[in-house]
């Protein structure tokens, strides 16, 4: 395949508006935005979640999801306005001339197909090469992706290789055809850091080669500085501003674009702690015959925050698990001030069990739905302290006070509030029962980062004023950053490093906390090529 | 070995043990009916000596545990017992092989169900496919219209509509669907279409609706708005993107009406006057014929087994995490 880069306009977006269909009513989800992309050239198109961003990316290649239509503006692409042609006239670009590459790849092969085939099921369907072809040059590009036996690995079912493997197939997948554009949806996020490494690198090389011009969507800004020439950053559907990476980078020009690197700029000082409040000791912990924890010994001291650290499958999750009573460990205990807890949730006082209280990741489905505010946070208020009637109220109103709403919103349903008003919702719900120690399990991860800066500053406050101590597990390097004071990193089950924070991030590491560290994303758009370049790739 | 030639040897495994319990409780089940055969047939007047008698000879005077072990081993062995009909106050003794009186009703009933399969299962899964591809327009509404309205209607209605329409207005079909072991093939189909048709209306409804929602379901997927994005047709997502991944659903409801079809059309039968298992059966009850009834539910427990059991290895089949596992 030849480079296809030259200073020719590929794609030209005019003064787009989509809206979308729910509750009863349209609504604008794309408000008016241009967007001009020259062959070969990557835009990097960042945003907070409901920014339009992805619709935007699949508008691109003139696609609309079930329940959105298109109200106004063009989609030029080489020349031809998509908003004017047919379903089964855009078939004809669609997997040809330009592709997708979707966030899951887990979820975006089809189960029932052998990989191969789906990576040249379009180049064949479109008749741009013959079967036998389009295998050789799949395997070729599997190859150029750093696949492991690229030869094979065609052969296998989606179910049968790894999530980053996925990805990277998927990425085979859109270059396949030798498209003109792809438009890459967050094709990383759903990837632990040490593999979103490799991704991104291979997917920039391949890039770069074929000279493909290429929107990548994400709302990672150090992922985007790695990958786009240019940056537009979107907000509610509109354009807040556009500029080339670098310069983007250097000098944002509005608020909102500088909001979002806030969470990064939460700065808590350490403060180092002699009482222990939580210990774990010795334990190991097993799923069945698969040994999950080994030898874990954890200390968290009192007032302070002890952040654990790890990828998918480290167990830090577990770690929680044991130590709230759901999964008894094998070996080992856990003790509260200096005494034993009985291992399983069965055998706690109910003055236990009031000491460790939990918060989740999803705070969707942490919650009842058919439950109100009230109902949420008063069971635990009268459950733990046996309030009831006026005083059982006059506490809620108190702990919504604390998380920073007011009382407006005791009558109202999980669905009726955001994902930020949810999360704090969980946490009036943990306080309600006037707890120690809090486990925070990824509580910020699924929160956008403006969002996540308001849950951190209000853990931080809440820590000071309450005395609690806590537990903060998260894959998340720059939220450690934030909020920790003592850093435990995982790995397999197992404790790598535990120590103060400051000792943590200084060199030297042991080897696995510096393949974490350094593969967290920095908004240095060279990190990438100069991390490569000591990886000796 | 292969995980699923071990899965399926499992389920096979378990078939035989819910078969055992099936015949435990047929057995307990009759046990526990009330009257007396011996009783029955000789009257109200006969001597208690003459009934002892009469039991002893069809060997009612052994324990229940006995008879059962007999029964169930004779079973295994393919003979159902003797059957009690036949035999009257005189003495004379008349009566028949369960296994022989079953046999030409059983051939009867599968030829009925596989004639109705047949016509029902290629039918239910186009229409399921085409109402998938065209949701929501007219087709699928009539499509549903129609399916739902001939599942509602009880069975003796549907079969007499179709005996009025095809059998006395318009003279095709025969009303009367009586076949005998000399009637040829092509004779027997043309008398067994009524009932076929009737059966066919009463299941399409349930597995056309199952494989369209199995379809459907999948539409939401994020795979298959990949394969739409790659290109693919309305027609190429849902045959070769979305199907694929439905069969096991759409197996188990088909399953679970061809078992219909071999045990539940006592109905049908009774209407068309055709000589199946199920009017055997009723027949075998309201005489106290124990043996019959015995082999019979045997036989519609069999069936229900495996057909089941080969829905759960088509679900097996087709599921690629269980066929290439990791």
């Amino acid at each position: 395949m030849k480079n296809k880069k030259d200073n020719t306009t590929l794609l030209q977006i005019k003064d787009l508006k989509i809206e979308g269909f729910s509750d009863e009513r349209w609504h604008k989800i794309i408000k008016g935005v241009n967007l001009e992309l020259k062959r070969g050239e990557v835009l990097g198109l960042i945003g907070e979640s409901g920014a339009g961003k992805s619709t935007l990316g699949l508008a691109a290649m003139g696609y609309t999801q079930p329940g959105c239509r298109i109200t106004g503006g063009q989609i030029n692409f080489d020349g031809v306005d998509l908003t004017k042609r047919t379903d089964s006239e855009k078939r004809k670009y669609w997997g040809n001339r330009m592709t997708y590459v979707a966030q899951s790849a887990a979820a975006s092969f089809n189960p029932a197909h052998r990989l191969i085939n789906q990576t040249t099921e379009s180049t064949i369907r479109a008749g741009l090469k013959k079967q036998n072809e389009a295998f050789d040059e799949a395997r070729a590009l599997y190859d150029a992706l750093n696949l492991p036996n690229p030869e094979t690995i065609g052969e296998r079912y989606p179910h049968q290789v790894s999530g980053g493997q996925l990805q990277r197939i998927m990425t085979a997948m859109a270059m396949s055809p030798n498209p003109d554009l792809i438009v890459f949806d967050e094709p990383t996020t759903a990837l632990d850091v040490t593999t979103q490494v490799e991704v991104l690198a291979a997917m920039r090389d391949i890039v770069k080669t074929y000279g493909t011009a290429a929107i990548y969507i994400t709302h990672d800004l150090s992922v985007v500085a790695q990958m786009a020439d240019r940056i537009k950053v979107l907000r509610y559907g509109e354009e807040v501003e556009e500029a080339m990476t670098r310069k983007m980078l250097k000098s944002p020009k509005e608020n909102y674009t500088k909001s979002l690197w806030s969470v990064r700029s939460i700065q808590k000082p350490e403060k180092k702690s002699k009482d222990i409040i939580l210990e774990v000791k010795n334990v190991d912990a097993f799923y069945g015959s698969f040994h999950v924890l080994k030898n874990i010994n954890i200390k968290l001291p009192l007032g302070r925050t002890v952040a654990l650290v790890g990828e998918s499958g480290s167990g830090k999750s577990t770690v929680a698990r044991v130590i709230t009573g759901l999964l008894e460990p094998k070996i080992g205990s856990v003790k509260f001030k200096n005494r034993e807890l009985p291992p399983s949730l069965k055998g706690r006082t109910k003055d236990q069990l009031q000491k460790i209280q939990m918060i989740y990741q999803m705070a969707d489905v942490a919650m009842n739905p058919k439950q109100t505010v009230y109902d949420i946070i008063s069971r635990p208020a009268s459950f733990f302290a046996g309030l009831t009637g006026a005083n059982l109220r006059k506490r809620v109103v108190e702990l919504l006070e604390q998380i920073d709403l007011d009382e407006s919103f005791i009558d109202r349903y999980p669905s009726e509030l955001s994902g930020g008003q949810k999360q704090r919702i969980c946490i009036a719900r943990a306080l309600a029962a006037n707890p120690e120690v809090v486990i925070c399990d990824e509580v910020t991860s699924a929160l956008d980062q403006i969002v996540q800066e308001g849950i951190l500053t209000l853990l931080g406050r809440l820590q000071k004023d309450l005395n609690l101590s806590y537990i903060f597990i998260t894959h998340d390097i720059a939220t450690v950053k934030a909020i920790s004071d003592e850093v435990v990193v995982m790995n397999e089950g197992e404790v790598v490093e535990q120590g103060l924070k400051s000792e943590i991030f200084s060199p030297p590491h042991p080897e696995y906390t510096e393949l974490l560290l350094s593969s967290v994303p920095e908004m240095d758009p060279d990190w990438l090529t100069d991390l490569l370049k000591a990886r000796n790739y | 070995m292969h995980p699923v030639v071990k899965t399926v040897l499992e389920r096979l495994g378990l078939g035989l043990a819910t078969l055992f319990f099936v015949s435990i409780i047929i057995f307990s089940a009759i046990e526990m009916l009330p009257g007396d055969f011996g009783q029955a047939i000789l009257g109200q007047a006969a001597l208690p000596e003459t009934v002892a008698a009469f039991r002893q000879e069809l060997g009612l005077d052994k324990p229940a545990y006995i008879r059962y072990f007999d029964w169930a081993l004779g079973a295994i062995q393919g003979d159902l017992g003797t059957s009690f009909s036949g035999r009257n106050a005189s003495g004379a003794d008349r009566s028949a092989e369960v296994v022989d009186k079953i046999a030409p009703r059983l051939w009867n009933t599968l030829f009925l169900a596989s004639m109705a399969a047949l016509i029902a299962v290629p039918l239910s899964l186009i229409l399921g496919i085409l109402t998938a591809l065209y949701r929501n327009s007219f087709f699928d509404r009539s499509v549903n219209t129609a399916t739902l309205t001939t599942i509602s209607f009880p069975e003796f209605f549907v079969a007499y509509i179709l005996i009025l329409f095809f059998a006395s207005l318009n003279q095709i079909f025969p009303s009367l669907a009586n076949v005998d072991p000399d009637t040829n093939f092509g004779e027997r189909i043309y008398r067994t279409a009524l009932p076929a048709f009737t059966l066919t209306l009463v299941i399409v409804a349930h597995m056309m609706r199952m494989t369209r929602a199995a379809i459907i379901n999948l539409l939401a997927s994020p795979y298959i708005q990949m394969a739409k994005l790659s290109g693919a047709s309305q027609t190429e997502i849902i045959l070769k993107h979305a199907l694929p991944n439905a069969w096991a659903p759409i197996a188990t409801v088909i399953a679970f009406n061809l078992a219909y079809l071999v045990v539940g059309v006592v109905v049908v039968e009774v209407v068309f006057v055709y000589p199946g298992v199920g009017q055997l059966m009723v027949d075998a009850v309201r005489t106290r014929d124990i043996p019959v009834v015995q082999g019979c539910a045997l036989i519609f427990a069999v069936t229900y087994i495996l057909l089941n059991l080969i829905a759960d290895i088509i679900g097996i089949v087709t599921n690629p995490r269980l066929l290439h596992p990791k």
